[in-house]
């Protein structure tokens, strides 16, 4: 194994509320290497962008961390101050939102913007990181950068801004990226060219990259191993082939049937009864128990851990040796 | 025998000049953007017409100018040989209204959030005087719950209580109630988490061979196009580009446009797998480029296809298939 960037350990995330606190996170682990992709799907409301915020210290109020240890390189982020998490944020962890406009200044130049990030963070002269950002520009592939540094925001079209956004976040040549569905606004043909580039990206720097979305096909795309998340908690983590190919876990099982695709064609889709229950009505024992189709007694009681199965880990327990001998 | 749906000749401009004063002092023409241009298909009785395009291309326009939501600029549609424009058929289209529905993308929007389902349901119901008595209509309504797998007590609750999937449901099942034959839905599934656009495709598919249904379905994505359409439309900046049988269309497409958008799309199947991206992005619909608006992205494109428009003709607008250059 390469070594480790990132490193989620039981963590926990609760929203406090007058009813008391709701667990949007459970006890949710996993590692990023060196070069690496993590993608990490699920519906809306399992949890994956409240995992992204937390690993990136933007958990807004009445959220809070409430148990577990996130480690970068090995040291503890997670309890850092608000001025010290500041630094480690643009500096070590990189990050690129769905929406590049939210993103960007709509009122500062783009080039700017980036020459802002790296003085910031890096010791380089205003010249220098004018060239620099000319390079970062280039390098996403935007054309005639020496020219477009000096545009606005609204002058890119949407594919374009996304580059920018990336440039921006690979500014101080971050350890750590969190992306959290970076294509999803973008049209199909402008979507390839940005997973393209975010790979190669990862690849040549080195950097670590966790992929949020809820697009299977992104994640087959890109990714290297893949979380699928459900209520807040890891169903199924594994290297992405299998998953896919093979999955496991009675819901990764569900949703990879349900995905209509372009290569087969199906009569019908599988389809999981019901929907995701609310952060108020988790069901006791294993979350998915009331739609899943291999429920037993066990299920509704005891919440199942994550065990090794084939080159994944999965947490269900008809996969407990005990189960099956029995 | 005619088509049940015949589009002849389509076309919708809109005005997008700045005001009049602004035109004066800055001496600016008026500026139109065409979003539709001599677009022509039918549509057989029972069957499922697709359109596909990135966002931009028209395809929504489409679909409005079909239900008579929106007057074409020129070109007609017909319905059961109806014609949807004509003053003098007033009267029969009147009559042909309450037979043609239209499902939206977002079921919440499209509903009185102070209405209980069971009166959203019956409003079509008493619109059109289709049953008298509120027993008849309180037991149709019931009816049309269970079609769309709801329960009939589910007639007393507000829009707000359901979630996304079973409010396409309400939706779904309020089109039904004035006995429509033709319903129109423009991306009915993109909000839905993969799990219910599961359950509601199937449930589309279901009602279709039980009730005979004709669907027009609008969507950006192909992988779901596929598993609903038996014939697909391909739009470009405004144009048909493609139309072909959905079997044809993901076997063998002609058109250099549907090809690399088929490419562009990421699959679950495509596992890793190194993409050759596409280049380019759509252009500015204001100011489309001359000849075959996709002559600036084709790598088959020459003179010809900058200077002159390809008409559709055996289901291709591309004069490089049709000189078989492609």
């Amino acid at each position: 194994m390469t070594d480790t960037i990132l490193s989620v350990r039981d963590l926990t995330v609760a929203f406090d509320t007058r009813r008391g606190p709701l667990t949007a996170i459970d006890r949710v682990s996993f590692d990023i290497g060196r070069g690496e992709i993590l993608g990490v799907v699920g519906e809306s409301g399992a949890g994956k962008s409240v995992t992204g915020s937390a690993v990136i210290g933007l958990i807004d109020r009445p959220g809070r961390i409430a148990g577990g240890e996130i480690l970068l390189r090995g040291a503890r982020i997670d309890n850092l101050s608000p001025e010290a998490m500041r630094r480690v944020r643009g500096r070590r962890i990189g990050m690129i939102f769905q929406d590049p406009l939210t993103s960007l200044d709509p009122l500062f130049r783009v080039g700017d913007q980036i020459v802002e990030t790296l003085r910031t963070h890096t010791d380089l002269s205003a010249k220098a990181a004018r060239t620099r950002a000319i390079d970062l520009l280039a390098e996403v592939g935007i054309p005639a950068p020496e020219r477009r540094i000096d545009g606005y925001p609204h002058e890119f079209s949407g594919g374009m801004r996304q580059r920018v956004v990336i440039a921006l976040a690979l500014a101080a040549e971050p350890e750590l990226i969190i992306a959290d569905e970076p294509t999803t606004a973008l049209d199909v043909s402008v979507q390839a060219q940005i997973i393209t580039l975010l790979k190669r990206l990862c690849r040549e720097h080195g950097t670590a990259v966790m992929l949020v979305t809820h697009d299977m096909g992104v994640i087959a795309e890109a990714a290297d191993r893949v979380a699928v998340m459900y209520a807040g908690r890891v169903a199924e983590i594994g290297p992405v082939a299998s998953v896919i190919a093979k999955p496991h876990h009675p819901y990764a099982v569900g949703l990879m049937g349900a995905i209509p695709t372009l290569s087969q064609e199906a009569d019908r889709l599988s389809q999981i009864p019901g929907s995701m229950p609310r952060l108020t009505a988790i069901p006791q024992g294993c979350a998915f128990n009331p739609r899943c189709p291999k429920v037993f007694s066990r299920c509704r009681v005891e919440r199942p851990e994550p065990i090794p199965v084939d080159a994944s880990r999965v947490a269900c327990h008809l996969y407990d040796a005990a189960e099956q001998a029995a | 025998m005619s088509a049940y749906v015949e589009v002849t000749d389509l076309r919708r401009r809109f005005d997008v000049s700045k005001p009049w004063l602004n035109r004066v002092i800055e001496r600016e023409p008026r500026k139109f953007l065409t979003a539709v241009d001599r677009v022509g298909f039918t549509i057989e009785k029972g069957e499922t017409f697709a359109i596909v395009g990135e966002s931009g291309s028209g395809k929504s326009t489409v679909a409005r100018m079909v239900v008579g939501l929106l007057p074409p600029s020129a070109g007609e549609v017909t319905i059961t040989g109806v014609s949807m424009t004509d003053p003098r058929q007033a009267a029969a289209r009147r009559r042909l209204r309450a037979r043609i529905q239209m499902i939206f993308q977002d079921p919440y929007a499209s509903m009185n959030p102070r209405w209980r389902v069971g009166k959203i349901i019956a409003e079509p119901i008493r619109a059109f005087n289709l049953i008298h008595g509120e027993g008849a209509i309180r037991a149709r309504v019931s009816e049309l719950l269970g079609l769309v797998g709801l329960h009939p007590d589910d007639a007393r609750k507000y829009p707000h209580e359901f979630s996304g999937g079973q409010r396409q449901r309400v939706a779904i099942a309020r089109a039904l109630a004035s006995q429509a034959e033709f319903l129109v839905g423009d991306e009915p599934t993109s909000a839905l988490d993969v799990s219910v656009q599961a359950q509601i495709l199937n449930l589309m598919r279901d009602l279709q061979d039980r009730l005979g249904l004709t669907y027009l379905f609008i969507s950006h994505n192909l992988a779901v196009v596929r598993h609903m359409a038996t014939r697909v439309g391909v739009m470009y900046l405004g144009r048909l580009v493609e139309v072909a049988a959905a079997k044809d269309l993901f076997a063998r497409p002609r058109h250099p446009y549907t090809r690399m958008l088929l490419d562009a799309v990421p699959d679950l199947a495509h596992v890793g797998r190194a993409r050759v991206p596409v280049s380019g992005e759509i252009p500015n619909p204001i100011d489309p480029p001359p000849g075959c608006t996709f002559n600036p992205r084709c790598p088959l494109a020459n003179d010809r296809c900058r200077a002159e428009v390809p008409a559709l003709r055996d289901g291709v607008a591309c004069h490089a298939v049709q000189e078989g250059r492609a």
